[in-house]
């Protein structure tokens, strides 16, 4: 289903992780996990790396194969295919196509219209990342942050119900990262997103849920996340408060 | 400044030459040194210019035969496994037998005439462009895959839109390769049999003895190598501007983080 569904002709749906199993090697990664993404809110799923929380994102996303048992199911019964969108922690931007051509390269890909309309919704896309004025620009010139906000108008432009972001900010600096974390949680509100990351403060400041992996096999535990909606202030006492908590746990896990 | 250096290496190799001439006093028709090589391209030029335009189109046709068919094997190869599993053996043997070694029977099926030549210069321009290519489709970025893969692209799109401008890059490198291996395929093919060429006029003035008129041959050949090498290069880097060159600091430049 190349051209998904109409867009609002979808009402949000769960998307529910069963079973879920991977093995590498003989050793098992992790067994029997379950996930369930609830409709229109973020989740937010934290861990050290190679605890393998790349590789669910990557079973939601349909890109890696699932291992039986694993189930991956939309609460509608449809398939998720065609309904998802997935951004990486590289821009992945292609270096021959200037920056509006990239954000418009779902149409390209699917062989679908790139009129005018198409256009005038990539160059708004744009401009609300604040790139309205690098849309003629190869990749190549623009920085680290602006490649990562090029990559996040082009997620904007498939307009997902489902929204995959794999580490999204974490190749950036401090700075840039807060505010990427802000617009994007602004223009993905509504959505389902879920947002894999080994940084505390960016899920507890993103997540209305937020879920730790960890251990070996992984399991996943919630933590509840702070007070108030999402993107929450970085000076926040209380989320300075249960980024504390938090990180006094993950090194208790780690050890 | 970009011409005087390999001017300046010209130039010392030239007087090289005139020294080793005037050291070992070696008989004109074993070594002429570059005045009367120089004064026989002034003074066959004519001569010398109608059997390179032969050259020349036979080897610009080789090379347009032969990336057209090494693209087009590359992109099979990439499209289909089944081509993968029945023509890639089929490829890599192909390359032990000495294109050399076929010259004679080219020429025997095809004539003396630019068909022999042609095929000649395709025959050994077609490898290095399917394999340099092959190996561009083969190594496309797998974050780009997996993009295309969410968006639901096919694997016709994936190949048109993604694998394929990806690969340009590598094409660019045989096409290279090729602009410089071209003039052997067709001058091997004058040697075998012809009655125009460079390669023919070598073979005829050697055989009586015209050494001076086979280097100034030469010079015109290499001449004609160097340019074609040159205009790919520039071609493939004016038509890929989005490719960094590292060892250019012109290119990186812009390319780098601000």
């Amino acid at each position: 289903m190349p051209s998904g569904p109409a867009p609002g002709a979808d009402l949000p749906f769960d998307v529910a992780v069963t079973g879920a199993r991977l093995s590498y090697g003989g050793r098992a990664l992790f067994d029997g996990l379950s996930l369930t993404l609830e409709a229109g809110r973020w989740t937010c799923l934290l861990g050290p790396s190679g605890v393998g929380k790349t590789t669910l994102l990557r079973l939601v996303a349909g890109l890696a194969a699932p291992e039986p048992p694993t189930r991956v199911a939309a609460s509608d019964g449809r398939p998720i295919a065609g309904r998802v969108a997935w951004m990486a922690q590289q821009d992945l931007l292609l270096p021959w196509l200037c920056v509006l051509d990239n954000v418009m390269l779902g149409a390209r890909l699917r062989g679908g219209p790139r009129d005018a309309g198409c256009r005038a919704r990539a160059l708004e896309l744009l401009a609300r990342v604040g790139l309205a004025d690098r849309a003629a620009d190869r990749p190549a010139a623009l920085s680290g942050g602006m490649r990562q906000r090029a990559a996040l108008a082009r997620t904007l432009m498939e307009d997902r119900p489902l929204v995959l972001m794999d580490e999204p900010f974490s190749a950036l600096d401090a700075i840039t990262r807060l505010r990427l974390q802000e617009e994007a949680a602004r223009h993905l509100a509504g959505r389902t997103v879920l947002l894999v990351t080994h940084d505390p403060l960016e899920a507890l400041r993103l997540g209305d849920r937020v879920l730790v992996m960890a251990g070996s096999p992984a399991t996943l535990s919630e933590v509840p996340a702070p007070p108030g909606a999402p993107p929450r202030a970085p000076d926040d006492p209380a989320l300075l408060a249960a980024q504390a908590a938090l990180l006094r746990r993950l090194a208790g896990d780690a050890a | 400044m970009r011409w005087l250096r390999p001017l300046a290496t010209l130039a010392v190799l030239v007087a090289l030459w005139q020294a080793l001439v005037w050291a070992t006093g070696v008989p004109r028709f074993l070594l002429p040194g570059p005045g009367p090589v120089a004064a026989r391209l002034w003074q066959d030029a004519g001569l010398l210019a109608g059997h390179a335009a032969t050259t020349l189109l036979e080897i610009v046709l080789g090379l347009g035969l032969g990336v057209g068919l090494g693209a087009s094997a590359a992109l099979v190869l990439a499209r289909s496994g089944a081509a993968r599993r029945w023509l890639l053996p089929l490829l890599v043997v192909s390359q032990a037998i000495p294109v050399f070694a076929l010259a004679p029977l080219l020429v025997l099926w095809l004539g003396y005439g630019l068909a022999s030549k042609v095929a000649m210069a395709t025959l050994i321009i077609f490898f290095p462009v399917t394999a340099a290519f092959y190996d561009g489709l083969r190594r496309t970025e797998p974050g780009w895959l997996d993009l295309a893969a969410t968006m639901g692209a096919s694997r016709r799109a994936v190949l048109l839109h993604v694998r394929l401008p990806a690969a340009l890059p590598a094409l660019a490198s045989g096409i290279r390769v090729a602009a410089a291996v071209a003039p052997i395929g067709a001058v091997v093919g004058e040697w075998v049999g012809s009655s125009a060429g460079l390669g023919y006029l070598m073979l005829h003035a050697n055989g009586r003895m015209q050494t001076d008129l086979m280097f100034a041959a030469l010079a015109v050949l290499a001449l004609m190598a160097v340019l074609l090498f040159t205009l790919a290069d520039r071609l493939a880097r004016r038509l890929l501007p989005w490719q960094p060159d590292t060892l250019d600091p012109d290119t990186t430049q812009q390319g780098g983080n601000k």
